[in-house]
């Protein structure tokens, strides 16, 4: 680090992190803020993930950090409503949720309503049931020092919580706006609950308007998804140029649960880091993380994954696939963890990789520790070009070289965009990948 | 309409075709029989533009057009079809979905406006009947898991949809059941105009009673040493292909 750059915030956090956290003080339950001081110790202890930190080896995170004088950011100046628009889904009939910098604003919200549904800020749900049970409980966080810093000094976020029994009728639509004229560091924080047999289908968004102002999102996202509950859980990141992000899911799945994670990364933000990570807690549940990342320019996407098989009788299906432009880079990581006491674990992982960019380049690594013995689980991983034989056969019918690639790389994320079981949604995304292809 | 000189071609530093002359004019149907590896598949690709072919002599017109100049697309556009002898699979591509992106690629070549959905449709349909294609088949994936018969009958159906101006038919024939081959000829049959031509590759007399040929050429490495009319196939059949080598090594040591 060279001493004449100013660095507010980066210098803050390697000195002074205590002088930021006394700037937070919502939500600010006794509880909360003696889990924000564990927390904050703990980011202390570990101090930011530098390349010798083994999940973070492909990942210049500090690179990033350094590139702006950031200022932590923890409040939100009211945002025109064309701002949130601007991440709508033509055609999603679906609940509204928008968020500026985590702080939820009810006017350009249309929240689901009704028995069983709790739905509002963090803020004002901290001494909520689900809240108080669950709130930085998934203990996957504890070793990943940006969620430290998250628990520490987030301001605000989302919660959710639906009774037991309860189905949304439609998806949430949550739209994330991160808005900033200064250089801003911003880290909202979530909980979203769902009690035995509760279904829901939540869709992420972002948005980050300004160009010239550049916002470093460190967002967590808990979900609960108790027993025989179903959640649906999209995250599309289609950011800015002027955007960089961490957005850490960290799951928890009960008995019989059924959990279906998609992170769909395409061309914007410089920086991506998603942590994507499950506990199984219960015996029968089934999981499915399926990711997909268009990248292009000099973007940096890594996907770390953790399948963490508690209990016996679990199936895990993870299917990550990238089509990587230009002089873009990607990094899997997908690690599984199978507890002694996990018997008939089902655990698969796939990465395949298209890299079609003369620099393009991927780092991939499947980490399977295993200690139960009667498991079935497998990884696989490819990395390739175009086949030319069906580049050939589709040029031969007349169909030219940018159009062909355009079907083959839909050809190729089909089977991801295929699960996709919000129609809107899907249709949206096929035609944001052909446009990317187009151009 | 195709004027083929003297064609040299190499695959990987091997010599594949040797001097091939061939003539095609509007209307007519050519068929090519030779051994296996003679150099059909070979002539083929180089027409549609495989890249991993070389030219290394002679030239190849299309109604007066350096075919050998365009890209394997502009070949398409300009109306050169080949039905592959083993076409690909390619999951995710909708059957559907690549005809019509073919399609309107090739209007959109000669200034003609995309096909309406409901235009588009009722071509499908009529094209679907003529060669007997299962309409279940349309919206799978290209080729993905059908039967090597189902495939063949695909590259027609292509054929006919596209409605090119010279079609090269690769051992279509192979692979298809009887009632599938009298299917497909009579297609092919119904296609048969005076403004287009075709060249049928097969190592069988028996497609050649459906689609009588005006013309039959035997190649024999890499190069067309005997044409005649529809009898030469039957001789074929009979005879096989030696008598035909000996004839060329008899002529070649004079
Ligand atoms: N990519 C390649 N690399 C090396 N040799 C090749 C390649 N492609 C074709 N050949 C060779 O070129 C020769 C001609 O092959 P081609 O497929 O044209 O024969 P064919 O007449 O169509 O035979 P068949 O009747 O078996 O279909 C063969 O000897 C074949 O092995
Ligand atoms: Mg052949």
């Amino acid at each position: 680090m060279t001493s004449d750059m100013i660095l507010p915030f980066y210098q803050a956090l390697t000195a002074d992190v205590t002088a930021l956290a006394a700037q937070v003080t919502v939500p600010s339950t006794d509880a909360v803020q003696s889990i924000r001081r564990k927390a904050l110790e703990r980011f202390t202890a570990m101090g930011l993930p530098t390349l010798k930190t083994e999940a973070w080896r492909y990942s210049n995170i500090q690179r990033y950090l350094k590139e702006f004088p950031y200022e932590l950011l923890n409040n939100a100046a009211p945002v025109a409503p064309t701002v949130a628009q601007q991440a709508a889904i033509p055609e999603l009939d679906c609940y509204r949720v928008v968020l500026v910098n985590g702080h939820l604003q009810a006017d350009q919200s249309t929240l689901p309503e009704g028995k069983g549904i709790t739905i509002g800020a963090m803020s004002a749900y901290a001494d909520a049931p689900g809240f108080v049970t669950y709130f930085n409980q998934q203990h996957h966080l504890e070793t990943e020092s940006l969620a430290q810093l998250n628990t520490a000094l987030f301001a605000d976020g989302l919660y959710i919580e639906l009774a037991a029994n309860t189905v949304l009728d439609r998806p949430i639509h949550v739209i994330h706006v991160y808005s900033c004229t200064a250089h801003s560091f911003i880290q909202p924080r979530h909980l979203w609950v769902l009690n035995r047999n509760a279904a829901a289908t939540i869709i992420e968004s972002s948005v980050h308007p300004e160009t010239t102002a550049v916002a470093f999102a460190n967002s967590v996202v808990e979900t609960v998804v108790q027993e025989n509950a179903e959640l649906w859980h999209y995250c599309v990141q289609q950011g800015e140029d002027s955007f960089r992000e961490v957005s850490t899911t960290a799951a928890q799945q009960f008995k019989d649960s059924r959990y279906h994670h998609f992170s769909v990364t395409l061309p914007g933000t410089p920086f991506t880091r998603n942590n994507t990570s499950v506990a199984l807690n219960g015996s029968h549940t089934e999981t499915n993380l399926n990711g997909l990342y268009i990248t292009n320019k000099h973007q940096h996407v890594d996907n770390h994954t953790f399948m963490d098989h508690i209990m016996p009788d679990c199936n895990s299906n993870e299917l990550y696939k990238g089509v990587l432009l230009d002089d873009s880079n990607g990094v899997f990581t997908g690690k599984i963890l199978v507890h002694q006491e996990a018997q008939k674990t089902n655990a698969f992982q796939q990465n395949n990789n298209l890299l079609l960019g003369s620099k393009a380049d991927i780092n991939s690594q499947p980490q399977l520790e295993i200690y139960a013995d009667d498991v079935k689980c497998s990884h696989g991983f490819t990395a390739g070009q175009f086949s030319e034989e069906s580049m050939f056969y589709l040029r031969s019918r007349g169909i030219g070289e940018e159009a062909a690639k355009a079907l083959m790389v839909n050809a190729f994320s089909h089977d991801i965009t295929d699960a996709i079981h919000v129609p809107a949604l899907q249709h949206f995304l096929q035609e944001q990948i052909a446009e990317i292809m187009n151009n | 309409m195709l004027t083929i000189k003297n064609l040299h071609a190499e695959v990987e530093g091997k010599k594949i075709l040797k001097g091939i002359n061939l003539e095609i004019n509007k209307g007519e149907m050519h068929a090519i029989m030779g051994p296996n590896g003679s150099g059909k598949s070979s002539l083929a690709s180089v027409l549609a533009g495989r890249d991993n072919y070389t030219v290394t002599e002679g030239e190849v017109w299309f109604n007066g057009k350096n075919l050998l100049d365009l890209s394997p697309e502009d070949r398409a556009r300009e109306g050169v079809f080949l039905a592959f002898q083993y076409p690909v699979e390619i999951p995710g591509v909708s059957n559907l979905n690549f005809l019509k992106t073919a399609l309107n690629e090739i209007r959109a070549y000669k200034g003609l406006p995309a096909l309406e959905a409901r235009e588009f449709l009722k071509l499908t349909k009529e094209k679907q009947q003529l060669v007997d294609f299962h309409s279940n088949l349309m919206n799978r994936s290209l080729n993905e898991g059908f039967s090597g018969g189902e495939k063949k009958r695909n590259e027609i159906f292509q054929l006919a949809m596209l409605d090119p101006q010279l079609a090269i038919l690769d051992e279509t024939d192979s692979g298809l059941d009887i009632d599938a081959l009298r299917i497909v000829s009579s297609g092919v049959n119904k296609l048969r105009d005076a403004e287009k031509s075709f060249v049928v590759i097969t190592h069988y007399q028996r497609l050649l009673e459906y689609i009588i040929p005006d013309f039959v050429h035997v190649l024999y490495n890499g190069r067309i040493i005997k044409t005649g009319t529809k009898e030469l196939a039957l001789e074929l059949e009979e005879r096989g292909y030696d008598w035909l080598k000996e004839e060329l090594h008899l002529k070649e040591s004079v």
